[in-house]
Parts: structure tokens; C-alpha cells; sequence
């Protein structure tokens, strides 16, 4: 016969220091686990959003990241006849974009980022639809005007929608908000940066449909006029911060995995000094007849339900960073990153099950111990 | 010292539950020291970079040039000792993951300024001889199983396609902890023979002064004299640019704090209550001891000296643990520019251990000296 409920909710009320120190402990280990991985979300979720599997990405062949490519006006030309790219009344939806790094400080800190300015031309709206600019409006070719990420906006100092801002020696307009890095004028950019004119580092080209790229790679690729290399946009993305995803899952990954072990620890000790001060009461259980599995029942039920709540709190506390934005320094592009932790419902459901299964783990050895003792020894031990 | 055994008698009493809280410090103090780690290799050994160098970089941006006439001109200047440059070379081996910076540098110089970066001398002879040889950090040669004398190919996409092959001539360490021994460092004149663009120019000028309290005057007067030409300065202590570069990695001392804050409370909870919890059963005990003639301090004294044990011992193995890690090397595979546990944080974490088995012991502890003896045995 199974144990009331009632009962566990009764025996932790009787004990609730040691079920609130359980429930603190699970849930700053969900809360940490949360976080991080809202962390690893946020920023995947930066570099898809500027991404789409229907782009792809060209450069000159080996270059590792944009800011060491270099593509020719001419080169551009060749690649706006390529096979697979979509064209809109007959002209081809191609950005060829130039990027360089602009020191600006961040507002956490005052201290100097580096923050990676993209020059694109009229073109990449079409490009990239999946753009939307969120308050203000494009920049207009030939002049200094930027548009900059929402992330962007709340990381670095001076860079404020409709504000003007000095950089490079050029006194740009903010126009608009939009959910990237910061844009302007390709050919702009390059006359401040006084860099050759009708000089890109990469281009960017729409396809047709995701499936034309093999077939844009292909022709470009064998093309003698061209040494280019052909990526999908978001594998180009992907790449070029690996070394920042990896040292983010691995070290995120390890601190979770240490503070999982350490909840385990608090949960068992808890769980075990439960049963053990309770041993007269499961004696007395044992004595009227409960059977010993109703028992391990019962007590897996009251980690569950602590390892539950401690989940619960561990998210509530995790929700207040959706949208916080943070940055990191990317070394592979050299340039400083904005991004928002992103916490997802998906996500809260692994914190929670992450939690039950520290309550289980931490539950269950406990519970058996309860079942197994022997109701003459315990009662004797009163 | 004569009542050690009644404590470990105590203690194995509940063998489990000893080891249950042992084990909660081992984990606490184990992720102490690993925060303590990741926070090194992200503050990159900037408290001991000195302020008696500074880093003159162009205006504009770090990625944009400078003229190699500087040099000269910067070296003139009063209180400069010595000024050397390094170019950003971006070398990559065999996949861009294997990352680790790589700059050309002036061999006439580089020692000069840098001589924290510890070059045996026939290696660095060895070095400037070859004009294809390159010096590569302790932590980068073990990373890739580089040895003196190894033929290394890397690509630098920043200076076009092909292979530049290099000669590891030497190979530099530090005699202090906490320095960057991820470093591939190549001749410039190598460099400046291949590239196709930008000759003439260099990345940046690393300056050493003869003086640090001069650094603010000769910043001012390094990027006063460049001022208004095509190239105007931008120029900082070492010490500050160390800083801006850690900064942009991300708020890292906050997000250790965060973590070490909330595990450490729940640690204080945890073994706060195993210990009243293990003082409650014991009641009886303390009073007999009182009614035999045992002060109350003495009471006061033994439980606390039981938590406190607990968390030295658990502190002590969680940081041996943490210790052994950066022995075994780093999980990152060479990502981070450092990897190891400073002295001061294991102080820190003992002293923490300490405090916590304190805090955790003082209640019950001081029940267990309030205790009146007639209510406790009553209870038996």
C-alpha cells in the first residue's frame, strides 16, 4: 500500500531547514546550468540570426576570416554572372561587403573594444531579408550613416541611435536599429579607412534555394578567373568562432558538471540524514504493515518533489537574463562580440529535468537504505 | 592534541555522513580552484605585465598599420630605453582551431623589451642566424609536440596563399607563473621579404621606459608628434592595453563570483545542517561530558574543532584535485593562454574552507555549549 502524499509534505514541513537547504542547493546548481547554457544559446543565436543556409559566402581562397580577404571589383563582376545566385528583374542579389575594426568603448568597463564595422552596399537588404531594421531607417548610400544591433546599442558607449559618433577620422550619423553588428556604406568605409576603392573582402550572394549552392561552389571554384572560396553563410559563421564555442561549452560544460556532482553530494546528505532521523517513524510504518518498497517509494517522492522545486526557484532565477546582453572577445576575427543570453523554454525543461535527475541520484540510495533496515534493530534504537 | 581521537571517533561514527561532507568541500573547493584557473587565463598575466612599457598602436584600430620610421622617431624621444615592433602574422597550423597568436618580430629588440619571455641564448643565437627560424612558446611547442630544430608549415591568409615553412630554433618559457607561453614569434625581415602589401610597416611598437612614473609624459609627447600625420597614435601602458583586451573577453570576475557566491552558501547550508543535525543526535553525550567535569568551552571547542576539520580536509583535497588538473592540462586543448593555480588562490580556498567549517560549526556549537545538563539528560 503506497504511503499518502500528505505525508511527505508534512515531513518536510517538519524539517524544513534541511528540505530548504536542499532546495537551495539544487536549484544554484540548475541556476548555473540554466545560465550557461542561455550563455552558449545567446550567441549561437547571434551568429545564426546574421546567417541564413540560403547565402553563401565567398572569399578569396584561404583567407581564414573576412578581415584578411580581399575580392576585386572585377572578381565581383564574374561572380554576379555565377550560375545559382538569385536574381530580382534581372540583377543579381550579391553584397560585396568590406569590414574593418573600430575601437570603441565599452559601457560596462570604458575601456576599448574592438568592434568589427561591416560596408555593405544598397543590395544587402535583399541579400539578407531576414533583416529588419527595428527603429530608424537604412543609412543612404554615399553617406557617413551607420545602422547598429540592439546588442550593439547597449555594449558600447557613444554608439546611440540618432546620436553621432567619431570613428576613423569621420564623423558618422546613427540612423537606424536593427538586430546586427554595426553597418555602413562599403564604399564609404573604404574612403575612411583609406583603402583602395572597388576593394571587398568578401561577397555575399543569395541563392536561389539552399540546394543552388553546390552548384554556385562548383562553377566558381572552376572558374580560372577566380581563386575563391565558397561557404554556406552560417557553416562560414559557425567556423569562425569555434574556438569561442568550444572554450564556452567546455569550461560552461565543466562548471555544471562540478556543481551537478557537488547538488548530488548535498541532495545524498540531506536525503541520507532524513532517513536517519527518521528511522523510528520508518520502523513504525514497517511495524503496521507498509511494505519496504512503499517506503523507498515515499522517500524518492520527497527528493523528487525538493529536487522539483529546487528546479522551479533555479529557472525563476535564470529568467531575469533573457535579453541581458554581454560580449566577448573573439580572437579568431579579432573583433569584440555582442550578444544577449537567450533563455528558451526548451532550455528550462532540461534545467528541471536536470533537476529531478539530481533528485533521483541523490534520492534513491537514501531510500533503499530506508527500506532495508531491519524493524527490529531501528525500534530498538529508540 | 589528546583529544584528536574522541574527534575522529566522532567522526566515524557516521562514516557516511562524514564522507558526504568531506565530499561536498572536495566539489566546492575543487570548482574553487577551477574558477580560480579560468579567471588566470583570462586576465592573461595582466597584473604582472609592468607599467613601465607601453604599446603604441594606430589610432584608427589595432588592425591598421604603422610606418616602420617611427621607430627612430619614438626612440629619440627622452626616457625611452629601448622601442621594438611586432606584426600580427596569423599563422595557422594545419586547421584554424589550432589557434595561437603569432607575430613577426625585430630580434634586435624583442629581448630588450620583453625579457620576461625567457630565450635561452644559443637558441636566440640560433634564431637571429636563421632567417626562417621562429621561437615558439613553451605551452603552444608541448601543445603541438614542437621541438627545437622541427621544420613547422603555417599559412597566413592575411599575406596571401602558400606555406611559409619555419625552423623552431628555441623555445621560450617564464620563470614566473601566469605569463603567456602560447606566443610564435618569426623574424620580420622574413615577413617583410614575402608580403606583397604594407611593406615598411608593422603592426604595433611595444617602448620600455626608462622610468615608469614618466609613462603618462611620454605617451602624451608619442602621440603629440604623430598627431595629424596619415598614421596618428594611439598610446597606452602595457599594463592598460592588458586590461582593455581582458575586459573585452567578458565579465568574467563576475560571472566566478556569481558561481563561487551561490556555491558557497550552499555549502554553508549543507554542512550547517549535517553538523547541528550530528550535534542533535549527540546531546546526550555533551551533557555527560559537561556532568562529568568537561567546561563549556571545551564543548564549544570540540564541535567546532569536528567542523572544522571536515572542511580542511575536504578544502585541502578539492584543491590538490584542482592543483593535479593543471598538471594533466588543459581541457580546452590549448585554447586558454594560461592554465594554472596560483599560490595565493590556494591560500584563499583554505582560508575559505576554514571560515565556512566555522561558520557551519558555530551554532550547534554554541547550543551545545548552552546546553543545561539537567534538560539534556532528562531527554535520555
Amino acid at each position: 500500500m503506497a504511503i499518502p502524499f500528505v505525508y511527505n509534505l508534512r515531513s518536510m514541513r517538519a524539517r524544513w531547514l534541511s528540505a530548504i537547504v536542499a532546495v537551495v542547493g539544487i536549484a544554484g546548481t540548475v541556476g548555473v546550468f540554466c545560465a550557461m547554457l542561455a550563455l552558449a544559446r545567446g550567441f549561437h543565436a547571434t551568429l545564426v540570426t546574421s546567417g541564413s543556409p540560403q547565402n553563401a559566402l565567398i572569399r578569396r581562397a584561404g583567407s581564414s576570416a573576412e578581415l584578411d580577404g580581399s575580392v576585386s571589383l572585377d572578381q565581383v563582376k564574374v561572380i554576379e554572372d555565377a550560375p545559382g545566385i538569385m536574381r530580382e528583374n534581372g540583377q543579381p542579389l550579391v553584397s560585396p561587403e568590406a569590414v574593418v575594426i573600430a575601437g570603441f568603448n565599452l559601457r560596462t568597463t570604458h575601456t576599448n573594444a574592438n568592434v568589427q564595422v561591416r560596408g555593405v552596399s544598397e543590395e544587402t537588404l535583399k541579400v539578407r531579408p531576414n533583416i529588419k531594421i527595428i527603429e530608424g531607417r537604412f543609412f543612404q548610400p554615399g553617406l557617413a550613416e551607420l545602422v547598429i544591433g540592439k546588442n550593439v546599442e547597449s555594449t558600447y558607449e557613444g554608439l546611440e541611435f540618432g546620436k553621432p559618433i567619431n570613428f576613423g577620422g569621420q564623423t558618422w550619423n546613427v540612423v537606424g536599429v536593427f538586430d546586427s553588428e554595426v553597418w555602413a556604406d562599403s564604399r564609404v568605409l573604404n574612403q575612411v579607412y583609406k583603402r583602395p576603392e572597388n576593394l571587398y573582402q568578401s561577397v555575399t550572394v543569395r541563392l536561389d534555394s539552399p540546394a543552388a549552392y553546390n552548384q554556385l561552389k562548383d562553377a566558381l571554384t572552376a572558374d580560372p578567373k577566380l581563386t575563391v572560396e565558397v561557404d554556406r553563410e552560417l557553416d562560414y559563421y559557425a567556423r569562425q568562432s569555434q574556438v569561442l564555442t568550444t572554450l564556452i561549452t567546455v569550461l560552461g560544460g565543466l562548471v555544471a558538471v562540478i556543481m551537478g556532482i557537488g547538488a548530488v553530494i548535498g541532495a545524498l546528505n540531506t536525503m541520507y540524514s532524513a532517513v536517519s532521523e527518521r528511522s523510528r517513524e520508518i520502523a513504525t510504518m514497517r511495524a503496521i504493515g507498509f511494505a519496504g518498497s512503499s517506503i523507498a517509494i515515499s522517500f524518492v517522492f520527497e527528493a523528487l518533489i525538493i529536487a522539483f522545486i529546487g528546479g522551479l526557484l533555479g529557472c525563476l532565477f535564470v529568467l531575469p537574463l533573457n535579453g541581458y546582453t554581454t560580449g566577448t572577445m573573439n580572437m579568431q576575427t579579432f573583433s569584440h562580440m555582442a550578444f544577449a543570453f537567450k533563455v528558451t523554454p526548451p532550455l528550462l525543461i532540461a534545467g528541471i529535468i536536470f533537476a529531478l535527475l539530481m533528485g533521483i541520484v541523490g534520492g534513491l540510495p537514501p531510500a533503499i537504505r530506508a527500506a532495508r533496515r531491519p524493524i527490529a534493530l531501528a525500534l530498538r534504537e529508540l | 592534541m589528546k583529544f584528536l581521537p574522541l574527534l575522529l571517533a566522532n567522526l566515524r561514527r557516521k562514516k557516511l555522513r562524514t564522507l558526504l561532507t568531506v565530499g561536498s568541500f572536495i566539489v566546492a573547493l575543487f570548482l574553487f580552484g577551477f574558477l580560480a584557473i579560468i579567471h588566470g587565463a583570462f586576465s592573461g598575466g595582466v597584473d604582472l605585465v609592468g607599467i613601465d612599457r607601453l604599446m603604441v598602436i594606430n589610432k584608427v584600430s589595432i588592425i591598421q598599420p604603422l610606418p616602420l620610421s617611427y621607430k627612430d622617431q619614438i626612440q629619440r624621444i627622452p626616457g625611452v630605453k629601448y622601442v621594438t615592433y611586432q606584426s600580427w602574422f596569423g599563422g595557422i597550423y594545419q586547421d584554424p582551431k589550432n589557434f595561437f597568436p603569432s607575430f613577426a618580430v625585430d630580434p634586435d629588440t624583442q629581448r630588450l623589451v620583453f625579457p620576461e619571455l625567457v630565450v635561452p641564448d644559443d637558441q636566440w643565437n640560433n634564431f637571429v642566424a636563421d632567417r626562417e627560424g621562429a621561437i615558439v612558446g613553451k605551452r603552444t611547442a608541448d601543445r603541438f609536440h614542437w621541438k627545437v630544430g622541427d621544420r613547422i608549415p603555417l599559412t597566413a591568409p592575411i599575406y596571401g596563399t602558400g606555406t611559409w615553412e619555419f625552423n623552431i630554433r628555441g623555445i621560450y618559457d617564464s620563470p614566473r607563473e601566469g605569463i603567456d607561453l602560447t606566443q610564435f614569434w618569426l623574424q620580420k625581415q622574413y615577413l617583410e621579404e614575402r608580403r606583397t602589401f604594407g611593406k615598411g610597416q608593422t603592426g604595433w611598437y611595444t617602448v620600455k621606459l626608462d622610468s615608469s612614473d614618466d609613462s603618462s609624459r611620454v605617451i602624451k609627447t608619442i602621440d603629440d608628434q604623430f598627431a595629424n600625420s596619415p598614421f596618428e597614435t594611439k598610446t597606452e601602458t602595457l599594463a592598460a592595453m592588458a586590461a582593455s583586451w581582458v575586459k573585452q573577453a567578458g565579465n568574467i570576475e563576475f560571472l566566478i563570483m556569481a558561481i563561487g557566491a551561490v556555491v558557497f552558501f550552499t555549502l554553508l547550508l549543507v554542512t550547517g545542517n549535517t553538523m547541528s543535525l550530528a550535534i542533535r543526535e549527540r546531546l546526550g553525550e555533551l551533557a555527560v561530558m559537561k556532568a562529568v567535569g568537561f567546561s563549556d568551552r571545551f564543548v564549544l571547542f570540540i564541535v567546532l574543532a569536528e567542523s572544522i576539520l571536515v572542511a580542511v580536509v575536504g578544502g585541502a583535497i578539492g584543491l590538490g584535485f584542482a592543483k593535479l588538473m593543471t598538471v594533466l592540462g588543459d581541457p580546452t586543448g590549448g585554447v586558454l593562454q594560461t592554465f594554472f593555480l596560483p599560490g595565493s588562490a590556494i591560500l584563499l580556498g583554505i582560508v575559505c574552507a576554514i571560515g565556512i567549517g566555522f561558520l557551519a560549526g558555530i551554532l550547534p556549537a554554541t547550543t551545545a555549549m548552552r546546553l543545561r545538563v539537567v534538560n539534556a539528560l532528562r531527554r535520555v
